[in-house]
């Protein structure tokens, strides 16, 4: 039971305290666990939710299976487990999974006395407010003496009371963990203001929402949230084979190589291509893994562009622009270290 | 050689180094128990360390002077983001008193009418009774909350269109709003002539006791005690000035402001903890009740009492004996199911243990914190039951 938080605190507390000592071997496990192990978000549209048929689909998902491709080969080779904002830490500090693609936010504490280790940024964001039209609020300004509805153990949280603070104004939370219920409380009218990131406002605002159109997201974006696939510190391996799998699906799309075209690739005479589909041997070896690892996530998981696209771009509910997640080359800050 | 069976060897027998000897093996085995324990603790620590160390995260309590930075929603004493973790923490410690301590006194008085109910005569009031104690006995209290703060959140209008039962009370979704009085020194001396009553009361029922005893006079000791602390409470209003000043709740912007104002959160919780405890403590007094054997009451009937001085003076002080003890581990119980508060939102200790947890990534140090509070409530509390529980005991004369 996800409301039981002290029970997974206690439960991860537990395994940190009896899990015997290993140094550095997430990887190893994996192998021979034969399946990766991704701590996914409850139900966020577009990042991590289940479909009708019950198989996670989303824009954290692909990433969570671009390890698994990376790794086994195998997009299917992940088990994914649901975790709620303040259970998600203990759960990777503890082991019970092995990596984090779970909207987090880079942050300087997290990278540090968490002891977590952050891969590149997936998707650019920034925290937003949502409000029911029929309160007449056009701005973030006007939200003095507000009911907010908040997530606890977020930036998001703590992003909220700064605004406040700083703008002079008075608020009052509601803090409920479980996201559904934190949700109801917001639609039934027991807030004025729902605060998340602005990707998740749309989601929650175009899926959730019994009529979209009844609530709008206000202009102001009051914080960055760069959020990235998350893993322990202490596994440079492992990380290393995360952040070059992100950057397999950034430098795929900078490249031009896309799963339609990604065979005709192949031939390419470009030795940049060459190197980075793996038909000159090198980028694998030195991961330690497959030398087609990257030609495998185009192959079954795709580049940045069509994960996005996919997932909350303008053919989805969401209908997000690729704005700041569009290429450095387009004026975004998607942008890959070169693969040499 | 006589061999000894079982009990201490006689006095004077010789301690032999054998492994026939009954107190070498003793003492052996509990070597061993003692050394399995300590082994094992110093497993738990020794990996505990490893593994913090390996993982690269920070330990001690270090971070409860650092600036906490997450809002709270309602908080007895003075709270902003910008006080420390210390102060957030006893913002959770207060709001799980206080929840509790109110729960245990509703569920007291709701579980002994309730009790009393389910033992009357009056067959209605005794199957409604039981119908009650088997409902919630027999749901989960996590159910029962959501099921208190979804009536809240779907059946209440929102703040604006807000019902008004009473003049100048508004229910809504964001709670209950009431009057109070403005502070003025009416409503202060109000309250000291109201205490004085109350000592007054004390003293003079001591001595109605002593002279009932004495003499067999009795005197009317509640009408007495009522009329003090009514009386001397009015009199202090009047020597004040008689203020009448109210702060009204009023609508301004998204919500009320003045007055005070109730969260559905604590409502809900509060609602929850009282109607699934009071369910048991109903059991307990009806079982401690049926404990008194029918000769007492029929010897109270016999003297001509009525029957409410029955219950009061015959059944109610015979069956405490009983009910006390079990009584402990409900007030316990409620005072620790109170943590449930986390699926519905008031902002009790484990819920902002857990945000603290969250944003420092210090979980042994967060679960020690709750651990020791919750160990300090629950033994206050034992020690206090188990107090009373040897006052009212029987005392053999």
């Amino acid at each position: 039971m996800k409301t039981l938080n002290v029970l997974a605190v206690g439960a991860a507390l537990a395994a940190v305290a009896a899990a015997p000592a290993q140094a550095g071997k997430t990887l190893d496990t994996i192998k021979q666990r034969g399946q990766l192990i991704c701590g996914v978000s409850q139900a966020t549209a577009g990042f991590s939710r289940p479909n009708n048929q019950g198989a996670w689909e989303g824009l954290d998902v692909d990433f969570c299976k671009a390890v698994a491709v990376a790794i086994f080969g195998d997009a299917s080779k992940v088990r994914y487990v649901s975790t709620t904002s303040p259970q998600r830490f203990p759960a990777l500090q503890s082991g019970e999974v092995d990596m984090l693609s779970r909207t987090t936010t880079a942050t300087l504490t997290r990278d540090t006395v968490n002891g977590f280790n952050f891969a590149p940024v997936t998707f650019y964001d920034g925290q937003g407010f949502m409000v029911p039209k029929k309160l007449g609020v056009k701005s973030a300004k006007e939200l003095n003496g507000a009911t907010v509805c908040v997530s606890p153990g977020t930036t998001t949280e703590l992003n909220l009371a700064d605004y406040f603070r700083a703008q002079k104004m008075q608020f009052k939370p509601v803090v409920i963990e479980k996201v559904d219920e934190i949700r109801s409380a917001y639609f039934s009218g027991r807030c004025d203001v729902y605060t998340t990131d602005a990707s998740g406002l749309a989601s929650m605002r175009a899926v959730d929402a019994p009529v979209p159109d009844d609530h709008i997201i206000l202009p102001e974006i009051i914080s960055k949230e760069p959020l990235a696939p998350t893993v322990r510190h202490g596994d440079e391996e492992f990380a290393d084979i995360v952040r070059w799998s992100v950057y397999a699906t950034i430098e795929a799309e900078e490249l031009g190589i896309g799963s339609t075209n990604l065979d005709q690739m192949l031939k390419s005479e470009d030795p940049g291509i060459k190197r980075f589909l793996g038909v000159t041997p090198g980028n694998g070896k030195a991961l330690g893994i497959d030398e087609k690892f990257a030609y495998n996530i185009i192959k079954q998981v795709g580049n940045y562009g069509e994960i996005f696209e996919r997932n909350v771009g303008k053919g989805t509910p969401l209908k997000l622009e690729r704005g700041l997640n569009d290429l450095w080359t387009r004026g975004g800050l998607q942008y890959a270290q070169p693969f040499r | 050689m006589a061999v000894q069976y079982g009990g201490r060897p006689a006095q004077g027998a010789r301690w032999r180094l054998s492994w026939n000897d009954r107190n070498v093996r003793a003492i052996v085995y509990q070597a061993l128990a003692l050394l399995a324990v300590l082994a094992g603790v110093w497993y738990f620590i020794d990996n505990t360390l490893d593994n913090l160390a390996r993982l690269g995260l920070a330990s001690g309590f270090g971070f409860m002077d650092r600036e906490a930075a997450f809002p709270i929603g309602e908080s007895l004493i003075d709270y902003t983001p910008a006080d420390t973790y210390a102060r957030a923490l006893l913002v959770g410690i207060v709001n799980t008193l206080y929840v509790s301590a109110i729960g245990i006194l509703l569920a007291t008085v709701a579980g002994t009418i309730i009790g009393i109910a389910r033992l009357s005569q009056n067959w209605l009031i005794a199957k409604l009774a039981s119908v009650y104690v088997e409902l919630m006995r027999n749901t989960p209290l996590l159910l029962q909350l959501f099921f208190w703060y979804m009536i809240f959140l779907e059946l209440l209008p929102g703040a604006r269109q807000a019902l008004q039962p009473i003049p100048d009370v508004f229910l809504s979704n964001r709670g209950m709003r009431f009057p109070v009085p403005v502070a003025a020194q009416g409503w202060t001396l109000l309250l000291a002539g109201a205490v004085l009553g109350l000592v007054a009361t004390m003293v003079t029922a001591n001595w109605a006791r002593r002279r009932q005893e004495a003499t067999g006079q009795q005197f009317p000791i509640a009408w007495t005690g009522l009329g003090l602390i009514v009386g001397l409470g009015a009199l202090g209003w009047l020597v004040g000035g008689a203020p009448t000043a109210l702060d009204r709740p009023v609508m301004r912007g998204f919500n009320f402001a003045g007055g005070v104002e109730v969260s559905p959160e604590f409502v809900a919780l509060l609602l929850g903890l009282v109607t699934y405890t009071a369910a048991f403590i109903a059991e307990i007094v009806r079982g401690g009740i049926l404990a008194i054997s029918q000769g007492q009451t029929e010897a109270a009937y016999a003297l001509g009492l009525r029957r409410g001085m029955v219950l009061r003076l015959v059944i109610l002080p015979q069956a405490l004996r009983v009910i006390i003890p079990p009584m402990t581990s409900q007030y316990l119980n409620l005072t620790k199911n109170s943590s449930l508060a986390v699926a519905i939102g008031f902002p009790d200790l484990v819920h902002l243990a857990n945000t603290a947890i969250n944003q420092t990534g210090q979980a042994i140090e967060g679960i020690a914190i709750i651990m020791a509070v919750y160990l300090t409530i629950s033994l206050s509390i034992s020690l206090f039951m188990n107090w009373y529980n040897r006052r009212v005991a029987l005392v053999e004369r």
